[in-house]
């Protein structure tokens, strides 16, 4: 389908209303109100340079075809509680209850009409923050319009993984889900979250870690083909807080992860990896910005790609040190492996700085296997696919090693290896 | 200069004093009382038509400026950049000023008048042949013969005088002001103005295809080594007048050129506007290296006055194995805005771009390169150094494009940036697009791959990795700007002086 073809702008926004009545009304309205004013990207956006948005913004989600890969869903084996969105509808059935030490859970449709909640004073609140200095109407979009979505409150160390679990069953479906996740002062949380989600997803998560919090982030995003996904991650870190995320992406017509954290308190650390695996129709997006803006904070970004048949891979990222935020250590890489002729990598990474006394470094890379670790690989007796997929994955590594859990780690790389190795077989 | 903040660790007082003393006194700020022969105020056809006329250019080139600005009133200026200035009045401007003594074109050096003379070898920069560089220190015990550079100087909107020319056209070398080029040799203008920089390419560029006034014209015939390095050295001199020059160089298959420009203004409490075009031409196996100090009257410590430069050069490596090097030190103007690229068109062509800027007080500068990769096994190589002080905003913004076609090319960038005091900042915009996989291309800040070669020695004598790159760049800076005849080679040095320790990507 060409870009001719969709409908997208003002028809679009024209159809959108607010019916919520509850605590979310007024964050609702506001975003609604705030992205008529700003209209849907387009590709002639600088922020949209790489990445053609006009199927994200189309006004019926592009049909996908179902895809069943015949393997068990990541991370069955680890211990942890499973909330269940089918095409974006809560499956209560296929979900755990929601009661777990230290951590409040509850649904945004559930408490939709009730007139106080927590989340009130964050949902749509980091959104519009992230809104400044680069406009993102997808995510204002999605404060508006979100169906449902998990609100987490952590007020202590939460003993196992919360793990949103998101399926695909309808080839037209188009879910738009917005998750709240309060992490208050000593509270330590893992969220996972896995799987296509629906034809087309729109999510937001916002996070809010409080002083000496800690919030970890693992993501796998399915292997479905078709499916196209828009996300943004908004994250805001108190002193001394911690903040990781790490992303696996497996094809899918079409992804763009924005991820944007701000360090507002001393001390702070914040992490946000990926590892993309692309063959074919394929085009995936991480854009990363993180704004520093209080002393001796640390951030770090580490994207890989590995890119096949005609697959694209897209990294904007950028670190913006606000004046005063002395002692920044700011890092950041992304590289891509291009396994064909056909394949791209088109990067932007950005520094901003307006503070001296900062260590900033960024690096970005690409080009093709090295061919002489190749052929020592072989000279060894490793066939050739064999010795391809170790050096692929040993590529990935580094992104992988930003996870903390082990046995996160170990279950995204044992699907890894699975995956190249069925390619070979 | 407000560089009496405290010193960072890593930034030694050496490279502060560095910095003050290349950005405190401009030196070039003083005036030359001239009488001046100006058109109308503002921009529209008949300005257009009369800077044509002012240059007795044949229809041809009246009708292409009357094209450029037809599509210049559809453009609107860019404002991608990181730059915050007030909005600019384009009709708040003169466009054509001459001194009254070029009314008639002198025949010859000899018939310019002595004022002009006077200016430019206060600038350091004389005309008469036989004085050659006595503004370098120590010149006049080198043998003339070894440091000869032939000078074509615009002042204003007009250019003065070229000198060498006798010697140059023995080799076959043609150096003139644009405009003679027009007159004398209207086939190769005509064939290669515009073609690498397009008659309406960005709104400044377009704006200049319309009133350029003057600039040089250079063509090297094949096979051949120019005899001598070439140099334009521009001066604006008139109050509210804008320059526009267009620089042209062709070197034909097999030929070498080296090329220099220098630029200073005077002090001045209101901006004025220098938009340029530079156009090289490269051939088979044929090599340009251009080499610019930036130099315009940068405004006050309050910002006040200034040069906004806003320039577009472009270098065309049409030719197999052809070559291209930009070297530039930017340390003037309040506003700068300026990418010179690389079209590697040609199979085994190459690009390097090596650029120190320099921002200060309240100074801006947006400035980078594009290389873009068509030729299979093209090569480029990007190395920036940005230094902010006081309030200054100092961006690299670049791009690093590998066409599909071009197969085998290689790119390795290296850009850091210095700030001295907390109130500047320091910016980096890199693109990056690799479309196929037989190419590497690589963005670095802070490690190295500069010269194995040479890092491994350094290295091998106990130096750390950072150090060894700093010493291996700042040791090819410091060759690049000694190469630099002119009077800014002084100041050049005192930029040298400049550790590179304390970088950010």
């Amino acid at each position: 389908m060409g870009a001719a073809d969709i409908q997208t702008g003002a028809p679009v926004l024209d159809g959108l209303q607010v019916t919520d009545t509850g605590w979310a009304q007024d964050a609702r309205t506001s975003a609604l109100a705030r992205l008529r004013d700003m209209g849907l990207p387009t590709k002639r956006d600088e922020y949209w340079k790489y990445t053609d948005p006009a199927t994200l913004t189309a006004a019926d989600a592009p049909s996908a075809a179902l895809f069943e890969p015949g393997e068990a869903l990541l991370f069955d084996d680890v211990d942890r509680l499973k909330i269940v969105f089918v095409d974006g509808v809560f499956d209560a059935e296929a979900s755990d209850d929601f009661s777990l030490e230290n951590v409040e859970i509850s649904r945004l449709a559930d408490t939709a009409n009730a007139d106080i909640h927590w989340a009130k004073s964050l949902y749509g609140v980091l959104e519009l923050n992230g809104q400044t200095p680069v406009k993102r109407p997808l995510a204002a979009m999605n404060t508006a319009m979100a169906t449902d979505g998990i609100l987490l409150r952590v007020t202590g160390k939460v003993s196992k993984p919360v793990s949103l679990i998101y399926r695909h069953k309808s080839e037209v479906s188009d879910a738009i889900l917005h998750h709240v996740i309060k992490v208050e002062a000593g509270g330590d949380i893992t969220v996972t979250e896995n799987g296509p989600a629906a034809a087309r997803f729109n999510k937001v998560m916002e996070v809010d870690i409080a002083d000496g919090a800690a919030f970890h982030h693992v993501r796998a995003q399915g292997r479905d083909h078709e499916r196209r996904a828009a996300t943004h991650m908004f994250a805001r870190l108190g002193a001394e807080s911690t903040f990781k995320s790490f992303t696996l992406t497996a094809n899918g017509v079409l992804t763009r992860n924005e991820c944007v954290i701000e360090l507002t308190g001393d001390d702070a650390t914040a992490s946000v990896a990926g590892a993309a695996v692309g063959d074919g129709v394929f085009h995936h997006d991480d854009t990363v910005f993180i704004t520093h803006d209080a002393l001796n904070c640390e951030s770090r970004q580490v994207f890989k790609k590995v890119l096949r048949n005609g697959a694209v891979g897209v990294f904007q990222g950028k670190i913006l040190v606000k004046e005063g935020a002395q002692k920044t250590d700011g890092y950041q890489i992304s590289q891509s492996l291009l396994l064909d002729e056909d394949s791209q990598f088109l990067a932007k990474p950005e520094l901003e700085i307006y503070a001296d006394d900062v260590a900033c470094s960024h690096g970005s890379t690409s080009g093709a296997i090295d061919e002489d670790a190749l052929f020592y690989l072989q000279s060894r007796g490793v066939p050739l696919k064999q010795a391809q997929d170790l050096l692929v994955l040993a590529f990935l590594a580094e992104a992988l090693e930003e996870v903390e859990s082990e046995e996160l780690s170990e279950a995204i790389r044992a699907r890894l290896e699975d995956w190249l190795s069925r390619r070979s077989a | 200069m407000s560089l009496d903040t405290e010193v960072k660790d890593g930034v030694d007082q050496e490279t502060v004093d560095a910095v003050r003393e290349v950005g405190g006194a401009y030196k070039y700020g003083w005036n030359t009382e001239i009488e001046m022969d100006y058109a109308p105020i503002g921009v529209n056809e008949d300005i257009v038509r009369l800077i044509s006329e002012k240059n007795d250019e044949p229809e041809w080139m009246t009708d292409w400026r009357l094209e450029a600005f037809a599509r210049w009133k559809q453009m609107k200026e860019p404002d991608w950049a990181m730059v915050d200035y007030p909005k600019i009045d384009f009709q708040d401007i003169y466009y054509y000023a001459a001194p009254k003594s070029m009314a008639e074109k002198p025949k010859s050096l000899d018939d310019v008048d002595p004022k002009l003379l006077e200016t430019y070898k206060k600038l350091g920069i004389p005309l008469k042949e036989q004085m050659i560089l006595a503004g370098v220190e120590g010149a006049e015990d080198v043998p003339a013969e070894g440091r000869k550079v032939a000078v074509d100087a615009v002042f204003d909107s007009v250019s003065v005088g070229t000198t060498f020319q006798e010697e140059l056209k023995k080799a076959g070398v043609i150096f003139c002001s644009i405009s003679e080029a027009i007159k004398e040799h209207p086939e190769l203008v005509k064939k290669y103005l515009g073609s690498v920089v397009p008659q309406s390419d960005n709104f400044y560029a377009t704006l200049n295809s319309a009133v350029f006034s003057d600039g040089s014209f250079v063509y090297i015939p094949p096979n051949t080594k120019c005899p001598m390095e070439l140099s334009t050295y521009f001066r604006i001199n008139a109050e509210n007048t804008g320059q526009f020059e267009r620089t042209l160089i062709i070197a034909d298959e097999g030929s070498y050129v080296s090329y220099l420009e220098g630029c200073t203004a005077p002090m001045r409490d209101t901006n004025q506007l220098h938009a340029a075009v530079v156009e090289l031409v490269i051939l088979d196996d044929a090599e340009i290296k251009y080499s610019t100090v930036q130099n315009w009257y940068p405004g006050d410590e309050d910002g006040k006055g200034g040069i906004y430069n806003f320039v577009t050069k472009r270098a065309d490596c049409r030719g197999k194995r052809s070559k291209v090097m930009w070297t530039q030190v930017e340390t003037g103007s309040a506003v700068t805005w300026k990418y010179p690229s690389c079209i590697l068109r040609g199979d085994e062509s190459q690009g390097e771009f090596y650029s120190i800027a320099i921002a200060n007080n309240l100074q801006q500068a947006d400035t980078g390169t594009k290389m873009v990769h068509l030729g299979k096994n093209t090569k480029s190589r990007i190395v920036s150094k940005g230094i902010s002080a006081g309030k200054a905003q100092n961006t690299y913004r670049g791009l690093v494009s590998m066409h599909p076609r071009a197969k085998d090319s290689r790119n390795y960038t290296q850009c850091d940036s210095l700030l001295i005091g907390d109130k500047c900042g320091a910016h980096t915009v890199p693109y990056i697009e690799v479309k196929n996989n037989s190419s590497r291309v690589e963005h670095e800040a802070t490690t190295s791959k500069v010269d194995d070669d040479q890092l491994f020695y350094c290295r091998q004598r106990g130096m750390d990795e950072e150090e060894a790159v700093a010493l291996v760049v700042n040791g090819f800076c410091k060759e690049v700007l000694q190469a630099l005849p002119m009077e800014f080679a002084m100041e050049a040095q005192a930029l040298v002086a400049i550790s590179l320790e304390g970088s950010v990507g």
